[in-house]
């Protein structure tokens, strides 16, 4: 080592400083927003969080006060809808791309997978009002959910497949000596050994949906009122947030960053609870 | 294997036979144990066992059938998809034709519709997003597999994973009021200033534009090209960073020829992914792009882009042909973001799933 310093040219070295500070100063860039985000929300937010907030609906135009009590409840109604269609049909595909999926057939059916991630949503709403609105006649939540469960079914398909195919075959094999059929191998061994792991793919693809907004704006719609019924337009909490924001009022615009914050709470829960099943997932595997 | 002679008790033959087939098929030991069985077990005995293997095949065919159904919906929904798209927009598409997307009007009321400017819009803020974000996300990755010491590494990635959950909605909220104000009060004045003899940067400075929704969108897309970027580099052997830190290349070096020069389709598979996610991104950047339907060079000017204007127009749009109009939009969108993932997915597969790497430096 004490050589290399007089054999580099300075010019090199040089070079190695400098473009290792620029990684550095790109990491500090890239994380200076995520600070700047967070804390406008916990400092804007949680003053406007409270009780109120969480219990009332919206108050008409020019009063303060009310909250978004029922924005909330939609989301939990329409996100409910969209895990009930998404959840069950991407685990099922999960598991035929690796469980069967050695065919070309499998092969187009990965690739669709992937290209559906990358659709924007806003197209699958429109794709959802031609489907189910237009027929339907009127704006629902189940509208609302049909668009947000078919979003979940690609992410949730391709990695539930990318945990089952990291289940040991030793697995399979044991569990198929047993005389135990495929059918029920795969739901009770090779299902059950990577829990954790369709869990985390589950719970990022609930994320993702959570707070999408975009195909919501003509499928569920948004209401100001309580709708709990699946076939009535229904309020969200990213709509309600969207439609604060660009309001020109400033207590909506205080209740929007409220909604943000609770908004962002939900999502953050159910990463960090994906980061500890991840975790514990792999010390039980290294153990 | 002694499955041919004929053996006094059935229950060691098939002791005897499971052994040595688990020895000699590990891949399908239920099937082969079941055909030797039949072969060799006395006729009682065969007849259980056909009888179960009858019951186990029809439970393994609807299981497997139910399975592909589920893999079907995946299909049905990119075909259902394209059906919905083609067969609401039949009318502007008829109406246009292909003079659709080169007229620059855009008047709902005399049912004149050019998407053009939607058009611009959304490859300008694009390419300014691109702009800013590609040597971010590369210089993340860069630092996060290679340069930073071990135990910030967790962190830095789990940071900007976080950075890929924010919802688009709360992005543009906080684009709105901060990011906006920002680039008005601070950044727009000194880039006029400076920069303003490009063109580029030139005429009042609202804060809400063209500017604004691509710094919006450039952090948007870090999180997915920095990971794809990390992914595709961590395929680099090992070998090969080793290789050229013996022959005496400093760490730059090496990760410039090691690492960058194998990884390379990979990271422009990444950007092209990230380009995906730009075009088709709605809702911050209806937030802040100021949303009028004009084609101007100042990044600082007011602009418009297609999944905005379907954002706030297509529940408000009352004729049909107004309605087709906005699906077509929709229509092009898909078509595009079809293609642009597919080209990146192509690329990225064939670096991560295929050959290694060719090993030349």
């Amino acid at each position: 080592m004490f050589s290399a310093k007089g054999v580099l040219g300075l010019r090199r070295r040089f070079t190695n400083h400098l473009f290792t500070a620029a990684a550095a100063l790109a990491s500090l860039l890239v994380l200076a927003p995520l600070f700047a985000i967070f804390g406008y929300l916990l400092y804007r937010g949680l003053g406007s969080v409270n009780w109120a907030f969480l219990t009332h609906t919206p108050k008409p135009i020019g009063e303060t006060g009310g909250g978004m009590a029922n924005a909330i409840v939609g989301s939990g109604l329409i996100l409910a809808i969209a895990s009930a269609i998404g959840i069950p049909l991407g685990i099922g595909a999960g598991i035929y791309l690796s469980e069967y999926g050695k065919s070309r057939y499998a092969q187009v059916v990965r690739f669709t997978a992937d290209v559906l991630n990358g659709v924007p949503s806003i197209v699958m709403g429109i794709a959802v009002y031609g489907l189910v609105v237009l027929p339907q006649g009127h704006f629902s939540a189940f509208s609302g959910g049909v668009a947000l469960g078919i979003m979940m079914i690609p992410t949730i398909a391709r990695t539930t497949e990318e945990m089952l195919a990291m289940v040991p075959n030793v697995i399979r094999e044991a569990a198929l000596g047993l005389g135990i059929p495929q059918w029920r191998t795969t739901l009770s061994i090779t299902l059950r050994t990577a829990t954790s792991g369709v869990i985390t793919g589950v719970m990022l693809a609930f994320a993702r949906v959570a707070g999408e907004t975009a195909p919501l704006l003509f499928t569920a719609f948004g209401n100001q009122y309580w709708s709990l019924k699946p076939n009535q337009p229904t309020a969200a909490l990213p709509l309600q947030i969207y439609v604060y924001a660009i309001s020109p009022f400033d207590e909506w615009h205080r209740q929007a960053w409220a909604g943000a914050l609770v908004l962002i709470a939900i999502i953050v829960g159910a990463v960090s609870i994906v980061r500890v099943i991840a975790a514990r997932h792999q010390v039980s595997h290294s153990a | 294997m002694d499955s041919s002679t004929p053996n006094p008790t059935p229950g060691l033959s098939r002791r005897i036979v499971t052994a040595s087939t688990q020895g000699e098929e590990p891949e399908k030991p239920q099937q082969d144990s079941s055909q030797e069985k039949t072969r060799t077990a006395a006729g009682r005995e065969r007849r259980i066992a056909l009888r179960v293997s009858w019951r186990t095949k029809f439970a393994e065919h609807t299981f497997k059938y139910a399975m592909l159904g589920c893999s079907l919906a995946v299909l049905a929904v990119m075909a259902l998809i394209f059906v919905q798209l083609v067969l609401h927009s039949r009318l502007s598409l008829h109406q246009f034709g292909f003079k659709f997307f080169v007229g620059s009007v855009w008047d709902p009321v005399s049912g004149e519709f050019g998407a053009w400017p939607f058009i611009f819009g959304t490859l300008l803020s694009s390419f300014v997003a691109l702009v800013i974000a590609v040597p971010l996300a590369v210089g993340v990755a860069l630092f996060v597999t290679e340069m930073c010491p071990r135990p910030l590494r967790g962190f830095i990635s789990f940071m900007v994973e976080l950075l890929a959950a924010i919802p688009s909605v709360i992005y543009g909220l906080w684009a709105i009021f901060i990011l906006a104000p920002l680039m008005r009060q601070y950044v727009e004045p000194w880039l006029g200033k400076y920069f303003g003899w490009t063109g580029l940067f030139t005429g009042p400075a609202y804060g809400i534009g063209m500017l604004a929704a691509g710094v919006i969108l450039a952090i948007m897309i870090i999180p997915i090209i920095s990971s794809i970027t990390r992914e595709v580099m961590q395929v680099v052997p090992q070998q090969q960073r080793e290789g050229v830190l013996a022959l005496g290349a400093t760490r730059w070096e090496m990760i410039r020829m090691g690492v960058l020069r194998n990884a390379r389709a990979g990271i422009f598979g990444a950007v092209i992914l990230g380009l995906g996610r730009a075009i088709g991104e709605t809702m911050a950047v209806t937030m802040v792009i100021g949303n009028r339907p004009a084609v101007a060079k100042s990044l600082f000017a007011p602009g418009y882009t297609m999944a905005s204007v379907i954002a706030n127009e297509f529940s408000e749009a009352t004729d049909d042909l107004y309605l087709s109009a906005l699906v077509e939009i929709g229509l092009a969108l898909l078509i595009v973001t079809v293609i642009v993932n597919a080209c990146a997915r192509l690329l990225v597969w064939s670096i991560t799933r295929g050959t290694p790497s060719r090993s030349y430096v």
